[in-house]
């Protein structure tokens, strides 16, 4: 493999790489019959096995999502439309006991709720920054198998908003709710084009399952290790669907 | 294609044939009561384990090759044991990649080989053996019956018929430690790991520890005996046969 | 990192007289076993989701090159950057030449195994760089200069005392008359102190445990959020990831992604799964201006297309060891270098060699817990068994296994023989064992008489009995 000079532009690591994966597979580069169906296979991306357990209606989904949340040690606060939201932050925040400067992710979602009806709530559109103690982030698509949150990064969704506070709030449609990650990564596909490369997938996307935890000192299980302590999702009830009572939800 | 009258080959195990032959007659009886012609091959000696797992495979192969002349032309190959009966039935033909006659060979006689207590049931189709008895038990799941053969609830069944109580161990599917020249090479491991076997035999509080593997039996004893417990240690077929009468416990005197 | 690896039975009679890891151990047992029994009891479709996953992981092993290929232009059309490493050292020269490049000072660090193997820490220290560990429990080892002794919970051997004494150690601008009523103190304390680091750092540098092809994404799994924060506050974000992380599309990530928090943890799901692709896009108010790969090989890629292939189908989620009793033993420092348990006993000696690691794929009893736990039905005990096959024929079996192996052989090929040996070998431990039915020391077992009495046979051989009893049917015939 030595003897092979590498290519203009081909750097001798990824040469030497390539060659050792090719010498012992016993066989030179993919023909190109073979690299075109590979490349079919990337670009239809086929769905595997989808576990039954998120098979529901759409109100069995909700509930399914909800339960999980709260499995996870997140909770939820069904509001009946975005009016609702203020009022139901600074409750939660009371309860809580914890201050009322919000640090929100500049989405127009977020910045359409009538704040003003909540003169107390003291909101800051941005990202966040290590001194920020509660945040809003917009929801962009939810999973009920596992109660996961979906956050793509965008200039509307900065990251830190997920990370930073110890308090993180995730207004949720339900409308949003989806049940397997592949539907979510569908919507994704269909919904995002990336500025810089033209394809879907953003900088970063993080999937939010609970707050953050860990069971590192005596494998006994913490919340609030490096990010939030406490997960609340403000749900907003924008499908109609959704509202049926929902079949037996699987504990 | 179940015959009236399988003519059944007796691997008797090397173990067996060292340490406690009425295991040996014990699976007589059992596959005669079940109504098997038994006939057990002259020129046997080991399935060939200890190098095997050594990596030595040149010497496994001579082993394996000794097997397919001496056990080929029966109806089945019943082995009182689940280690060795998982070497035969799964390990023998990878011996001979590189040679497809003695392969095919070896897969035709992996097909026909079986467990002594799982071929009673599952080929002989019985569903308990003749007798009675009473008392507590506990069983270890050896971890080549378990999970290269699949014998859990098999002996469990048929104890149970002959009026045993089974009192399970907390984990009884968790390996003693044995692990063949394993305890030789690391005994220091060995000997902790066939503690917290002991440990959790004694909890289970039953009188008698059954197992289908003459190896683990042996480990087990020991360190029962070494530990001054009561518990008494056999292998599944001697109580299955109901020749408990006819040897003390492992590790005990008459 | 150095091995201790040929030490492995002193150091596995360490860890059975060390108090405190064998609490640990106790303790940790049950954690790992039970969540996860419970998290595969929850999904009917677990058994399948494996299949899957191995045939996902074949696939990718049999078309890496392809794949590792197509991930890179969809790495740099996204303004990363990949930095093919065919060894170790030209990994450690990539990281340190990146942080020089941009004049790192201070480095943060998400839990990474291949940091281990590559030994990053070391190599920055030695140029002036300061690596801080931000996973609580690789930050406790830091503090301590320890190894981690598990995959996923490096610090598992620790007890709440350890974690004290070297916080108060090690954070001495704090009170030291400073009272930890509860665990949760010490998180706090932790938390506070690595919230500092996180803001002050120049590079952040994770682990990846999956690359995907079609999007060119790096994936992350963790659950404190750590390696979020580590990739996404500072400038520069470099990820660590082997050639065997490939998987081709979301869709297969996500297969692996079902099965690889329930067999790790016994979660459904790990709190945060992250997907990285290249650098901060325009209007982004946060996230790296940098974004780089360094793809390892280190020994790889030649264990494509031996017996040894199936384990780059490993995702890293701890089940074998977690189910492993020697491991429950022993713990992981007695395997002596980055990876522990099976998995370790399987791919340590493919990257620092049998003469080395020569130990671990022997030190099993083949007892099969592993595999049947393996999210991706890794042939554990056969490839530790090819491993034996392959000291044997080098010769490097200890001389005394040789001998009695070799003794052993040459009379087992000999039935009669054999059945010699056998009977004079049953009659005498028999006569031996007569009064008591076992001994409790015996010269030629003395491992075996240490712990435990040798049963003692019953005294004739199968085969002599069988045909004196075969003779007296005859005779009364």
């Amino acid at each position: 493999m030595s003897a092979e000079a590498s290519p203009p532009g081909r750097p001798p690591g990824r040469v030497a790489i390539l060659g050792a994966i090719r010498r012992h597979l016993r066989r030179g580069a993919l023909p190109e019959d073979q690299a075109a169906m590979l490349r079919a296979r990337l670009a239809a991306h086929p769905r595997h096995l989808i576990p039954a357990r998120s098979r529901l209606s759409r109100a069995g989904q909700v509930a399914l999502f909800i339960a999980n949340v709260e499995k996870e040690f997140g909770s939820v606060a069904r509001l009946a439309d975005a009016r609702a939201v203020p009022g139901a932050i600074a409750d939660y925040l009371a309860q809580q006991n914890l201050p009322s400067e919000i640090v929100m992710a500049p989405h127009p979602e977020l910045r359409e709720i009538p704040w003003a009806e909540r003169p107390l709530l003291k909101l800051r559109a941005g990202r966040a920054e290590a001194s920020d103690l509660v945040s809003l982030q917009q929801g962009f698509a939810a999973i009920a198998e596992t109660g996961t949150l979906m956050l793509p990064a965008a200039p509307e969704r900065p990251t830190t908003v997920n990370l930073l506070a110890d308090t993180a709030l995730v207004l949720l449609r339900a409308s949003r709710i989806v049940g397997a990650y592949e539907e979510a990564w569908d919507l994704l596909r269909a919904e995002r084009r990336d500025p810089l490369t033209g394809g879907f997938m953003p900088r970063n996307v993080m999937l939010v399952t609970g707050p953050s935890r860990s069971a590192d000192i005596e494998q006994t299980l913490e919340l609030g290790a490096h990010g939030p302590r406490r997960l609340h999702i403000l749900l907003l009830d924008d499908d109609e669907a959704a509202r049926a009572t929902p079949e037996s939800v699987p504990k | 294609m179940l015959q009236a009258s399988p003519r059944v080959a007796l691997f008797v195990t090397c173990l067996v044939d060292l340490h406690r032959p009425t295991v040996g007659f014990a699976a007589i009886r059992l596959l005669e009561q079940a109504g098997c012609q038994v006939e057990v091959p002259r020129a046997q000696t080991c399935c060939g384990q200890p190098a095997y797992n050594s990596g030595d495979r040149e010497t496994a192969r001579d082993l394996a090759r000794s097997i397919l002349e001496a056990f080929g032309g029966y109806d089945y190959v019943v082995v009182p044991s689940g280690s060795c009966g998982g070497m035969l039935r799964h390990h023998l033909p990878t011996l001979f990649e590189d040679d497809p006659n003695l392969r095919a060979r070896a897969e035709a006689l992996a097909e026909r080989t079986h467990e002594l207590v799982s071929f009673l049931t599952d080929v002989m189709g019985l569903e308990r053996v003749a007798g009675a008895a009473s008392g507590t038990v506990t069983y270890h799941d050896s971890c080549s019956g378990l999970r290269e053969l699949g014998i859990k609830a098999q002996p469990r069944r048929l104890l149970t018929g002959l009026g045993l109580t089974i009192k399970e161990m907390a984990e009884p599917e968790v390996c003693c430690g044995f692990g063949g020249t394993f305890c030789v090479k690391y005994p220091e491991i060995s000997t902790r790991m066939v503690a917290d076997k002991a440990a959790d035999i004694a909890q289970s509080g039953a009188e008698t520890l059954l197992a289908g593997d003459l190896g683990c039996l042996l480990n087990m004893a020991g360190r029962l005996k070494r530990e001054g417990s009561a518990v008494k240690a056999r292998h599944v077929a001697e109580v299955l046969a109901g020749m408990t009468g006819a040897v003390p416990p492992i590790g005990e005197a008459g | 990192m150095l091995s201790t690896s040929p030490a492995f039975k002193e150091n596995a009679h360490k860890a059975i007289a060390d108090v405190g890891l064998q609490k640990a151990l106790t303790r940790t047992k049950p954690h790992f076993q039970g969540r996860r029994a419970k998290a595969v009891e929850a999904l009917p479709e677990f058994e399948r989701l494996r299949e899957i996953g191995r045939d996902i992981k074949n696939h990718t092993l049999a078309n890496l090159d392809f794949y590792l290929e197509t991930w890179a232009g969809n790495v740099e059309r996204a303004g990363g950057q990949v930095h093919w490493c065919a060894t170790a050292d030209d990994a450690r020269a990539a990281v340190l030449g990146i942080c020089e490049r941009v004049g790192a000072k201070t480095v943060t660090k998400g839990k990474s195994m291949i940091s281990e193997e590559l030994g990053i820490n070391e190599h920055l220290e030695q140029h002036g760089i300061t690596p801080v560990e931000t996973d609580l429990g690789e930050y406790i080892l830091q503090l301590r200069r320890e190894p981690p002794s598990h995959i996923i919970a490096p610090a598992f051997h620790l007890n709440r005392e350890d974690w004290e004494e070297s916080f108060r150690r090690a954070h001495t601008d704090l009170p030291a008359d400073r009272v930890f009523r509860e665990r949760r103190d010490i998180l706090t304390e932790a938390r506070a102190k690595l919230r500092a680091r996180f803001l002050a750092a120049d590079v952040g540098i994770t682990g990846a445990n999956f690359l995907i092809a079609e999007t060119g994404s790096s994936v992350i799994v963790t659950n404190e959020g750590n390696g979020d924060l580590t990739q996404t506050l500072p400038r520069v974000h470099i990820v660590l990831a082997s050639i065997e992380k490939m998987v081709p599309t979301l869709e297969d990530a996500t297969n692996m992604l079902r099965l690889l928090a329930r067999s790790a943890t016994g979660q459904d799901f790990s709190v945060y799964t992250t997907f990285s692709t290249g650098v901060r896009r325009e209007g982004d108010l946060d996230g790296p201006e940098e974004y780089h790969v360094i793809l390892l090989d280190n020994g790889r890629s030649a264990m494509l297309g031996t017996e040894f292939q199936d384990m780059l189908r490993c995702i890293r989620c701890a089940a074998c060891m977690n189910h492993c009793p020697v491991y429950g033993v022993v713990g992981g420092h007695a395997y002596g270098w980055v990876y522990p348990g099976p998995m370790g006993a399987v791919l340590t000696p493919t990257l620092i060699g049998i003469d080395q690691a020569g130990n671990l794929p022997n030190a099993s009893t083949f007892c099969g817990k592993c595999e049947s736990v393996c999210p991706v039905k890794i042939p554990l005990p056969k490839m530790m068994r090819h491993w034996r096959e392959r000291e044997f024929e080098r010769h490097l079996t200890p001389g005394a296994v040789r001998t009695n192996l070799a003794l052993w052989g040459f009379v087992a090929r000999r039935p009669g023989l054999y059945r010699l040996a056998t009977r004079i070998g049953a009659g005498v431990l028999g006569w031996l064992g007569r009064r008591r039915g076992r001994l409790s020391r015996f010269p030629f077992a003395g491992g075996w008489t240490a712990g435990r009495d040798l049963p003692t046979p019953e005294g004739e051989t199968f085969f002599a009995r069988y045909a004196s009893e075969q003779r007296g049917k005859r005779g009364r015939a």
